[in-house]
């Protein structure tokens, strides 16, 4: 994982609300046992026509949309399927971060797990995103900020140790492996004891 | 006097190996790790990559469920699987249980089939746990009072590796449903009259406890059928309290515990429900007495009306616009009106017996209308061979629906088991998203009660009708 310190870019805007993790990337692609080359079938429904040609007017297939690293989506993006296949699939097309007012919970998690940084904004930054789709943006992960030239920084919230592991560039594995010891010590305790609460 | 504790608060805290901090989540421990061969291969592959081992095979479970072919020569005669993608993923579950060490109910298992009704089938899932699964429907489990919820593929390699997961605390959302349920309105019904109340991320954020009457007097399977859906509405996980319609679920079944490991379990297992008092971060109520057969017109769970109702009326919002043109349904029109080309029975959310005997009560003795195509599949082989046993099977066959074997099937059209372009079906699943079931497909979600009746008639019908 590339750590994150500040993603500067354009945004392409896709305004609807619950974009479910099925749209993101169909069931069909799931047969992989890879996590690479699922870029090409992002929102492949939405895409693609039934002969597999790009459909001109969808967002991502625009010219203007080339290179853009920055999501704005609707309200609850994410939702449904716990498949991390959707933001790898979102990685590996470019994006960097997904910005919403609302971010469903497991697609939430498996986004900071991939370097793709979820960014849940107030309804009026999220309203003036909406309006000026393409604008060029800044997300400043330290700062835990999102910042529009002329417009007051909008803090996001994210909590210290996704943002340590985000900056650095490095995965919660290595923690979790470093509490060995504690954990030899719960799975000592009879289950009696663990499970009676 | 310690103060009063939720259910989930409980099962939560028995499980922190390290609490929260404000630098760092907590770290919880995982009781049963359940995985099968979509969400798994990238994490044993990182396994692999970091020379790590499995650190409790013992608590780890695989099956295949969701590209499995559902034809029986494919299953048991050697008939090629179809998709090759799906052949090889399912040939490397094998190769990476037999590496690591994991116990595997394979293709031609008796015990195989959708990993959320083979954990109670089997008495693996238990109140008290924590239960995780690469697989969103893991809530489903909750309703045994476990705590149980879908997690990504690299937090399937973190339990691998550590049987841990860091978690952030969630908050809890009490669910009082009082009343009961008329006859004729099914758990489906209520959970989803639920989701069309507090919408799709109306959980988020929050484990839902359901409580009250009406959840007391749910049978076990119906219980998870509410459970199964809590992510539907963007919850972390469903809990339900146990009680003696848990225990008698769980006596006797293979694993779980017997003799006096049965009794000290049945002692802590009395101890988890929230303590009188409890305080719970907010509340919602439904009244299951006043609820009637639902259906789904829309492209998300939440966009629900009772069959007997209209579609509403809510030109000018383009999110409800693109979706009407999707579903190619007219607001205002009555659901009834509704044509189906395909029912499904089956899925984590109703595909166990009382579903399909459901399901048979409606067909009995009826058919299928001309030109529906109706796919009756069972959630696992246990549940194949019990309706076999009972005859459901030949109750299907003659009404003109294809019985099949085991597995997440026409649910999510993985296994080549889709929905045609633009065809309508009628399905006892979960997701009603565009293409859930198949490019262009048209879900439209209800009981299996609502789904036989529709399928009798060719569109859609309240099944009040048929259970007079
Ligand atoms: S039946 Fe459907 S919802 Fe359930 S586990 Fe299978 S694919 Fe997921």
């Amino acid at each position: 994982m590339k750590p994150i310190t500040v993603i500067r870019s354009r945004t392409v805007v896709m305004p609807s609300t619950n974009i479910d993790t099925d749209q993101i990337i169909p069931a069909r692609f799931l047969t992989t046992t890879v996590k690479e080359g699922l870029g090409k079938s992002l929102f492949a429904d939405w895409r693609y026509d039934a002969d597999g040609r790009p459909k001109p007017d969808f967002i991502l297939n625009r010219p203007e949309s080339a290179g853009c690293r920055i999501l704005v989506a609707g309200r609850n993006i994410g939702c449904g399927s716990s498949r991390e296949h959707a933001p790898w699939a979102l990685v590996d097309h470019g994006f960097q971060a997904i910005v919403s007012t609302e971010i469903a919970d497991i697609f939430r998690n498996n986004s900071l797990k991939n370097g793709l940084l979820p960014v849940v904004v107030d309804e009026a930054t999220h309203a003036w995103l909406l309006a000026n789709p393409g604008a060029e943006i800044e997300i400043d992960l330290a700062e835990a900020q999102l910042r529009i030239d002329g417009r007051d920084p909008a803090p996001f919230p994210i909590e210290a140790f996704s943002r340590y592991c985000l900056l650095n560039g490095v995965d919660e594995l290595g923690y979790l492996l470093s509490q060995d010891a504690a954990i030899s010590a719960h799975e000592s305790v009879a289950p009696d004891a663990r499970r009676s609460g | 006097m310690p103060s009063p504790r939720t259910l989930f608060e409980k099962v939560w805290s028995a499980h922190e190996v390290a609490p929260q901090s404000a630098d760092t989540p907590a770290v919880m421990f995982v009781d049963l790790h359940l995985t099968h061969e979509v969400t798994s291969p990238q994490a044993f592959t990182m396994l692999r990559e970091r020379g790590l081992k499995l650190r409790r095979p013992d608590l780890t479970l695989a099956t295949m469920d969701h590209s499995t072919p559902t034809r029986t020569e494919q299953v048991f005669g050697g008939a090629p699987i179809t998709i090759d993608s799906a052949a090889k993923q399912i040939r490397q579950l094998e190769q990476n249980c037999a590496e690591f060490g994991v116990e595997l109910l394979g293709m031609q298992d008796a015990r195989r089939g959708i990993v959320h009704i083979i954990g109670p089938e089997l008495g693996v899932t238990q109140p008290g746990k924590t239960i995780v699964c690469g697989d969103s429907h893991t809530s489903t489990h909750g309703a045994f009072g476990a705590l149980a919820f879908g997690i990504g593929t690299t937090e399937v390699g973190h339990v691998l590796a550590t049987q841990c997961l860091l978690q952030k605390k969630p908050r809890t959302l009490a669910v009082e449903v009082a009343g009961r349920l008329p006859a004729g309105v099914t758990a489906k019904d209520l959970i989803l009259a639920l989701i069309g109340q507090i919408g799709v991320s109306g959980g988020t954020g929050y484990v839902l406890e359901y409580r009250g009457e009406a959840i007391r007097a749910l049978s076990m399977e119906e219980r998870m059928t509410v459970c199964n859906m809590s992510i539907e509405a963007g919850a972390r996980a469903g809990m339900i309290a146990p009680d003696e319609v848990t225990f008698d679920y769980l006596r006797g079944r293979p694993r779980a515990p017997q003799g006096a490991a049965w009794d000290a379990a049945l002692e802590r297992w009395r101890a988890l429900p929230s303590d009188p008092g409890a305080v719970f971060d907010k509340t919602v109520h439904l009244d299951a007495s006043a609820l009637e057969p639902m259906i789904t017109y829309g492209t998300n769970p939440g966009m629900v009306v009772p069959v007997s109702g209209r579609i509403p009326a809510r030109g000018g919002d383009p999110v409800f616009d693109a979706a009407m043109k999707y579903m190619g349904l007219v607001p205002g029109e009555p659901i009834g009106d509704a044509p189906i080309n395909v029912v499904f029975v089956g899925s984590c959310t109703n595909g166990r017996l009382s579903d399909l005997r459901a399901a048979a009560k409606v067909l009995r003795g009826r058919t299928v209308a001309a030109g529906v195509h109706m796919l009756v599949v069972p959630g696992s082989q246990s549940v194949k061979a019990a309706a076999e046993a009972e005859g459901l099977d030949e109750i299907f066959r003659a009404a003109g629906a294809e019985w099949r074997e085991s597995g997440c099937s026409m649910c999510l059209g993985m296994n080549g088991d889709t929905v045609g372009k633009g065809e309508y079906a009628i399905s006892t699943s979960n997701r009603n998203f565009e293409g859930r079931q198949g490019v262009g497909a048209r879900t439209l979600l209800a009981s299996p009660e609502t789904a036989a009746a529709s399928a009798i008639r060719g569109r859609v019908t309240d099944p009040r009708e048929f259970l007079s």
